[in-house]
């Protein structure tokens, strides 16, 4: 019998020797993608590894795992778990969160099994192709976990379709898409880099205390499996970005240019969990703006001190960052209430002591601005006339949110922003997004923008109504409107034997 | 160069071209500083369709929810045409006065502060 391989010939036979001396190919044709982004790699060995992780040892972590998640899983099941959530408003932030960020999981294992096969260092195609199989993996658990709120509340059915045609899903689904069409070291530096080292935080942190603070024990527990994925993404983003940055200075301007462009979609794509934070939980964790303080400026301030000896500066738009955190999430919610016939979750207008609260928590701009909203919103319920906007709107071409976010300087004007390229004019909802757009006008102008593609005839039709029904296939009355008198509702005060 | 991509030359399809819209062209149109209405409106119209029209067929539907759009007074609304000053003519058609595809209209109507005097 063969004797036992200590751990480092295990490694090394299992990674870096899985390599081979290309003999009859020309490895520029083997790695057809490697060069076309002006990325310049003069040494693919100084690559290090980021986690020290052979494809075995990976099995049996994972398998570990699993069935202690799929038994937590049963159980939560089997003691009725969704009954005890806080109150049935919060299981709308898991309906936003199955069709809208469980996809992108499935989307981001898509993208690192192409980088997985593209980057002609073998260190790098492993790590890829790892990450590859945890994101695959984190779609099909997010999937289990929620499959048991499927059988009692409406809007989780179709979450797949819906994020392939509904009109706020396109957010999500275009910013990975943007991702994946780009070339394979843009998109570690926009998923790799800015989205999992540095955003992903203000995405599973909140999300996950917010499940525990609302008594969702199936979330927080694919959370926790989670999180040691999580930890090795980390890892791989950050040695992305310092092994691009030390293999030739020529480098260093086109990572910033990512890096600013990807910190800006990434912010737009987190308005959704700025509005679930401060609106759709019913505990609330912590504001959108502490969370924005804690994560991104303390924790990603002393991250980019570090990066700054490689001539990397603080991404470009940080100083108009710092001021939306005290409005996005209420302009985003506003959104959302407005549309609330054509949103596959429920909206509602905040209790009394949630609107207190949220006075507490933005001092200066809640009352002077956003409460208002609320009392015009209030009175229009109160004569029956709840209000649901009556036309589509204007979309941004490059992040595709309705152009409902504001001057920062001026927070009851909307920001308007345009750009002409050959002949035909595209809006934007910031400098931001038009400086993306008018870097790369080519990709941009094949934008699916859903208003646009509601009026080409290309979503069913004629009426809203059957876009909703046909296209998206959301049940009108059970998935949509108000909370206030909807099914959910209902049912939960059966269960809970309350009028 | 207008894109980084692994294709010589590569060309997007634009696929918001005016072509696409079945004879109409988009417009959109907004209300400054009237924040009730997340954003401004996106409309399909016929190009030859006189300002007229918009104005008393088309905006109605959904800007009447605003308590103060009733008492616009519409002489002295101060328009934009795509970030430019600019007076309609209520009787000529939206392509005849630069009201193109994908144009943008914004109306101010300064008199008017918006539900609570808060931009609403």
């Amino acid at each position: 019998m063969a004797k036992k391989l200590n751990i480092k010939d295990k490694y090394r036979l299992l990674t870096r020797d899985l390599d081979w001396e290309f003999s009859y190919v020309d490895r520029k044709d083997a790695f057809p993608f490697e060069e076309f982004e002006g990325i310049k790699i003069t040494d693919w060995s100084k690559w290090e590894d980021p986690f020290r992780l052979t494809m075995d040892s990976y099995w049996k972590y994972q398998a570990e795992k699993e069935k202690k998640l799929y038994a937590i899983f049963d159980a939560f099941s089997q003691n009725n778990g969704h009954l005890n959530v806080s109150d049935p408003r919060y299981v709308n932030a898991l309906k936003l969160f199955l069709t809208g960020v469980s996809p992108l999981e499935y989307q981001a294992y898509q993208g690192f099994a192409h980088v997985g096969r593209q980057f002609g260092g073998v260190g790098a195609r492993v790590a890829c192709q790892m990450q590859a199989i945890d994101e695959l993996r984190h779609v099909q658990t997010q999937i289990h976990a929620m499959s048991h709120y499927n059988k009692f509340f409406d809007g989780f059915q179709d979450y797949s379709h819906m994020h392939d045609r509904v009109w706020y899903l396109s957010v999500p689904k275009s910013f990975f898409n943007d991702a994946r069409a780009a070339g394979p070291f843009e998109f570690m530096v926009a998923i790799g880099f800015s989205f999992e080292y540095v955003l992903t935080n203000l995405l599973f942190v909140p999300f996950m205390s917010g499940a525990a603070h609302n008594g969702d024990m199936a979330t927080v527990t694919f959370g926790f499996s989670a999180q040691s994925d999580e930890a090795r993404h980390m890892t791989l983003g950050l040695e992305v970005i310092k092994f691009l940055l030390e293999q030739h200075e020529d480098n260093v301007p086109i990572v910033q240019k990512w890096i600013d462009k990807w910190f800006w979609r990434g912010t737009r794509l987190l308005t959704i969990v700025a509005m679930m934070m401060d609106y759709m939980l019913p505990n609330k964790v912590m504001s959108w703006k502490e969370a924005w303080e804690v994560y991104f400026e303390e924790a990603g301030g002393s991250l980019f001190k570090d990066l700054a000896r490689y001539g990397i500066k603080m991404p470009k738009y940080a100083e108009t960052i710092e001021k939306e955190k005290e409005h996005v999430s209420h302009q985003a919610w506003w959104i959302f209430y407005t549309h609330g016939h054509a949103a596959g979750f429920h909206t509602w207008i905040p209790s009394d002591e949630e609107l207190d609260w949220l006075s507490e928590k933005y001092p200066d701009t809640f009352d002077k601005y956003y409460r208002p909203r609320w009392e015009l919103a209030k009175e229009m319920e109160a004569k029956g006339e709840r209000f649901y906007t009556k036309a589509l709107p204007q979309l941004c071409t490059t992040c595709q949110i309705p152009m409902g976010f504001t001057e920062m300087d001026d927070p009851t004007q909307v920001c308007y922003r345009d750009s002409v390229y050959k002949g035909d004019r595209y809006h934007f909802c910031s400098d931001g997004c038009k400086d993306i757009f008018d870097d790369e006008p080519e990709k941009y102008v094949q934008s699916w923008l859903p208003v646009h593609q509601i009026f080409q005839g290309n979503c069913g039709g004629p009426d809203v109504e059957n876009v909703l029904s046909d296209f998206y296939r959301m049940n009108l009355g059970e998935d949509n409107m108000d909370m206030k008198g909807s099914p959910d509702e209902k049912r939960w005060k059966q269960w809970k034997g309350v009028a | 160069m207008p894109i980084h991509a692994i294709t010589p030359e590569y060309k997007g399809e634009v696929l918001d071209k005016l072509e696409n819209f079945n004879g109409n062209q988009v417009v959109y149109v907004g209300w400054d500083h009237h924040l009730m209405f997340c954003a401004a409106f996106a409309y399909p119209l016929p190009p030859e369709m006189p300002f007229r029209a918009l104005l008393d067929d088309v905006m109605p539907e959904a800007f009447s929810l605003h308590p103060e759009f009733s008492k616009i007074n519409w002489d002295k609304a101060e328009w934009l045409l795509d970030g430019q000053p600019f007076i309609p003519q209520l009787n000529a058609s939206l392509i005849d006065q630069g009201i193109g595809h994908k144009s943008l209209l914004r109306f101010q109507t300064p008199e008017l502060k918006g539900v609570q005097e808060a931009g609403i």
